[in-house]
């Protein structure tokens, strides 16, 4: 078994390990790669590079613009046939490999278990692909008749000069259903984190507004940036009823096309993954004045704070009572399974590299089973997500940013809610914050390591100078880390377990982790004759 | 229903694919590179495909599957990827220190138009490429083929980059396998062993995409062709081609490249064409075959006589890739089972005129089709016509066996519900006994299932 470091005095200073992983690298890239770490210490301002381009050559953990897109911020969506135009590829490995799982009423459509694609052959890279998109659109709707088909560009697409938007127009005039294009080509932006923002501007120019509807409830909210992975909508979708807010619309968890549509209803809007959700939310605030606030349902904690939040936005005593009554009573039974696993997990050291929210999320889970996280970064976040929104103004627009359309969002003067400006502006006085976050690394100990769009030789060093007992990220990652003996946990598809939200999930969480720390398996991995002293003349029946 | 859009009504689609029975070149081009020793393989293009390439071969075979990519930006995409690849290999000799880089291009730098034979050249000018260092070169591009397309470019690029002819015979045998698991190419290597051939395998992905938990990372494990191997497959007696799609290109390259001679065979799957395949290696090796093997056989043969009556007549439904659907449907008439649906979204025309060959006469009703539009959505509203007994191929079958009520066997790429397939070889004798054990299982424990209690049997 590995020697564990003592960190009984704090964190070690990683500036001897920072060094050792430079020296391997080429000069340039070394200062490069050196910008994106930060040995932190919340009690300054400290800056971090992000969102920058993957060098050549380095293997990385990010994806691509349209996985981004369609993977992240639509697939979720039941109702609408994603389209992809392109070569087979692109749209083979988003089928079903994200784990959004769905509620079907009876009767009612559900597309995510499909896979449907143009499959561009030569004479379509020759001669152009629109053709064959406008039969492809076509014969979609011949056989499955569709309330809407979304459309995604893969990386041929937008060199041949194929016009997806036009087709879609057109399509959209001949069928009569809604039809809407993505120009989310995987070389378009530095990640996937280019796609969320192509698909939250498309989603919010062709969906949000569209349909109408009479208020279903006394308090109505959106959820911005939850996934449905494994089920965590559900969840909330849960919480919610029993507390007697009416949740009109997940982007994209569990939704239908129509929940979208309406969401410009709502009274509040409340923001998960940051990350990949936050330009809806600033739109609909500038459209329709619906303010935002960032919540999470990760971790028990979190989930109560974030419960919490929401209610006192509505002041209203019987929805805070009932806020209140949930939160003591899940509480309950969330400290039950948590001193249970204690044992198990206290003292533990973890690392997290994933995603554009998780990274920071999940630390909150880790702290309420008293496991230290030593390392984190992003995937794909910006500088925001890890130093607070109160960087944005100061962050680079580089060409990669540039690339991608920033709507002109116009007030709308019919649907406009001067009562929720009015409002903000009172909450806002009683110091209730809005389009509030802090980012990750304010909430990091001093001397963790902060390492943006982490990659494969500085995982390993890491291992080798941390020792942690669990690495958290993704599918690409799980073997490598696990070889090194170290359990490695997917915060992407939670390795086909979860939910992980809210307070049940907290509790599946806690048990997971005392399943995952607590395992004897790690110590079998030597074979037992590997310590004994080597046998000399043996009594094997040689021939 | 999970497939709750699917009926039984086909209309005739000549844009649209829905449900794949194929995927992309690089991802085969990035699992033969794998399995060859000290290789990297690297994806020149935007990073997405790079990134599901390796998530879509880890799901499978649960194992690290180290690759690099090109990384390209919008401007790459204008200008050509000419410096983002002089970049990546000067940094992936410098980091991951490789003896090979295998680069396969995606669809994005096959459009641009990047030469990769030139910047590999220039790349060696310029001094990216340490002294003795390798880069191999393929062109992938997915608007053409399928992943097995992939597979069989990236081996021929091994073969012609390395395989060389001296004036010394060497008394071994190549063999070029098609893209099977890392159990299979094992299985190779041991039946070789038993017929006392001395031979080399390549791609050979074991002890690559199966290595044992130690506690310690390798980037490149202990598996994989070697560089002096590839480079005698030129002064080799004859070449084995397993897997005729997977396998011509590399096979021709090498006659055509040091006149070694060469024999297509299907992959040995099953009863005769694993006959043709041992016959084939014993005349070219000029030995008999041992009576161990024989004896393998012989066992296979008698299982399938003490369980034929719950083959026969069997409707199966097969999708997949041809180099495996040809043998596995000759298997499968030969248990008297009725493959009466088959589909691959490879195309070629080997698969259409092997399976008119092979079932104009013994099952003219069965249906097949490949290419494009051969997917599994039309697969499953022939399903919807008329069932099935017996549904097998990837992963992504369960979904219609679910829907249907129809026992599924998992066989293919990509399995990545289950393990067994990259341990448990499904070639040879040895291998024909484990598909007829998981087919077996498969219906007998939805028998055992769905019977009715008067008709619950206990000895079966
Ligand atoms: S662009 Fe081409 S190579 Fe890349 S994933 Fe798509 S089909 Fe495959
Ligand atoms: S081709 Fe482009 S869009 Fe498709 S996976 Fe690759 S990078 Fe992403």
């Amino acid at each position: 078994m590995v020697k564990k470091k003592d960190l009984s005095k704090g964190l070690p200073d990683p500036s001897a390990l920072m060094d050792e992983i430079m020296a391997k690298y080429p000069t340039k890239i070394a200062k490069k790669r050196m910008k994106s770490f930060v040995a932190n210490d919340p009690s300054e301002d400290q800056e971090i590079q992000a969102n920058v381009r993957t060098i050549p050559g380095i293997i990385t953990q990010r994806g691509c613009t349209y996985a981004g897109c369609k993977g992240v911020v639509l697939g979720p969506t039941r109702d609408i046939i994603n389209l992809v135009h392109g070569p087979i590829g692109c749209s083979f490995y988003a089928w079903l490999t994200r784990r959004n799982q769905t509620e079907v009423p009876d009767g009612g459509d559900n597309y995510i278990t499909y896979c449907f694609s143009t499959d561009m052959q030569d004479e379509n890279i020759v001669f152009g692909g629109e053709a064959k998109l406008k039969d492809a659109v076509r014969e979609a709707y011949e056989i499955f008749k569709p309330k809407a088909i979304g459309i995604f560009s893969t990386c041929p697409v937008g060199l041949i000069g194929d016009d997806v938007h036009a087709v879609s127009r057109e399509m959209k005039a001949e069928l009569g259903i809604n039809i809407f294009g993505f120009s989310c080509e995987g070389y378009r932006g530095v990640s996937q984190s280019a796609g969320h923002h192509i698909a939250n501007n498309g989603v919010f120019k062709n969906v949000v507004g569209n349909v109408d509807r009479p208020r279903a409830g006394k308090f109505q909210v959106n959820l911005l940036g939850e996934y449905n992975i494994g089920g965590d909508a559900f969840e909330l979708e849960r919480l919610f009823e029993e507390a007697g807010m009416t949740l009109l619309s997940t982007f994209s968890g569990n939704s239908t096309i129509e929940a979208m549509e309406y969401s410009h209803t709502a009274d509040l809007n409340m923001v998960m993954c940051h990350r990949s959700i936050n330009y809806i939310a600033e739109m609909m605030e500038e459209k329709y004045g619906i303010p935002w606030i960032k919540v999470s349902f990760i971790g028990a904690e979190g989930t109560a704070k974030s419960l919490r939040k929401a209610a006192e936005f509505f002041e209203d005593a019987t929805l805070t009572a009932k806020v209140e009554e949930i939160i003591a009573r899940e509480m309950k039974k969330v400290e039950a399974v948590r001193t249970k696993v204690l044992p198990k997990t206290e003292g533990k050291l973890a690392m997290m590299f994933v995603g554009g929210s998780r990274a920071h999320h999940y630390q909150d889970l880790f702290k309420e089973l008293n496991v230290t996280t030593v390392s984190a970064g992003y995937e794909f976040a910006h500088r925001d997500d890890y130093e607070g929104r109160k960087v944005i103004p100061d962050i680079k627009i580089d060409a990669d940013t540039r690339n991608i359309e920033d709507l002109v969002v116009e007030k709308d003067d019919k649907l406009f809610r001067e009562d929720l400006v009015a409002k903000k502006a009172a909450m806002l006085n009683k110091g209730y914050a809005f389009s509030d976050y802090e980012g990750m690394m304010p909430e990091m100990s001093k001397n963790s390591l902060v390492i943006d769009d982490v990659n494969h030789w500085e995982t390993e060093k890491i291992i080798e100078f941390y020792k942690p007992d669990v690495f958290c990220a993704g599918i690409k990652e799980k073997y490598v880390v696990q070889k090194h003996g170290v359990p490695l946990k997917q915060l992407h598809s939670y390795d086909y377990g979860g939910p992980y939200a809210g307070f049940e999930g907290a509790i599946n969480f806690y048990v997971e982790m005392e399943r995952m720390l607590g395992t004897n398996i790690w110590k079998m991995v030597d074979a037992p004759w590997k310590s004994e002293p080597e046998i000399v003349g043996s009594f094997a029946f040689n021939d | 229903m999970l497939l709750r859009h699917t009926t039984d009504k086909i209309i005739e689609r000549k844009a649209l694919t829905v449900n794949p029975a194929k995927t992309c070149q690089p991802v085969g081009a990035m699992y033969a590179a794998l399995g060859v020793h000290g290789c990297l393989p690297h994806s020149h293009g935007s990073q997405g495909c790079c990134s599901y390439h390796r998530s879509a071969l880890t799901r499978h075979y649960k194992e690290p599957v180290m690759a690099a990519t090109s990384s390209f930006t919008e401007g790459s995409s204008v200008f050509g990827g000419q410096a983002n690849l002089l970049q990546g290999l000067d940094n992936i000799y410098k980091i991951y220190e490789p003896d090979i880089v295998a680069v396969h291009s995606t669809c994005l730098s096959e459009t641009i138009g990047d030469d990769l034979g030139q910047i590999a050249a220039k790349a060696r000018t310029d001094g990216q490429v340490p002294e003795g260092k390798h880069v191999v070169v393929a062109s992938t591009p997915s608007y053409v083929g399928s992943h097995v397309t992939g597979y069989a470019n990236m081996v021929e690029a091994f073969v012609k980059y390395f395989a060389n002819k001296t004036d010394r015979l060497i008394k071994q045998v190549n063999v070029i396998s098609g893209w099977v698991e890392p159990a299979d190419m094992r299985e190779l290597k041991r039946i070789m062993g038993l017929m006392k051939i001395k031979s080399v395998l390549l791609p050979d992905t074991s002890d690559v995409l199966d290595t044992p938990m130690t506690g310690k990372f390798e980037m490149y494990p202990k598996g994989g062709t070697t560089i002096p191997e590839m480079v005698s497959m030129g002064d080799s007696l004859h070449t084995i081609a397993l897997g005729e799609e997977c396998t011509t290109l590399a096979a021709k390259a090498l006659d055509n490249k040091c006149k070694v001679a060469y024999t297509s065979e299907d992959l040995p799957i099953g009863l005769k064409a694993t006959d043709r395949f041992i016959n084939t290696l014993s005349k070219i090796g000029g030995v008999s075959v041992p009576d161990s093997i024989t004896d393998e056989r012989g066992r296979l043969v008698d299982t399938i006589t003490d369980m034929h009556q719950y083959f026969y007549g069997k409707r199966v439904a097969l999708f997949g890739d041809p180099d495996q659907l040809i043998p596995l449907t000759e298997f499968l008439l030969d248990m008297d089972m009725k493959p009466v649906y088959i589909v691959s979204g490879t195309p070629g025309k080997v698969f259409e005129k092997k399976m008119s060959a092979m079932l104009a006469e013994r099952l003219p009703e069965a249906k097949f089709k490949n290419g494009p539009n051969a997917d599994m959505f039309l697969l499953h509203q022939w399903i919807k016509q008329e069932g099935v007994d017996l549904i097998i191929g990837n992963t992504y079958g369960k979904y219609i066996a679910r829907d249907e009520k129809i026992p599924f066997v998992r066989y293919g790429f990509p399995i990545i519900d289950r393990v067994g397939h990259s341990y448990f070889t499904s070639l040879g004798y040895v291998g024909g006994l484990r598909l007829v054990e998981k087919m077996l299982s498969a219906m007998m424990d939805h028998q055992d299932a769905t019977c009715s209690e008067v008709k619950f049997e206990l000895v079966m």
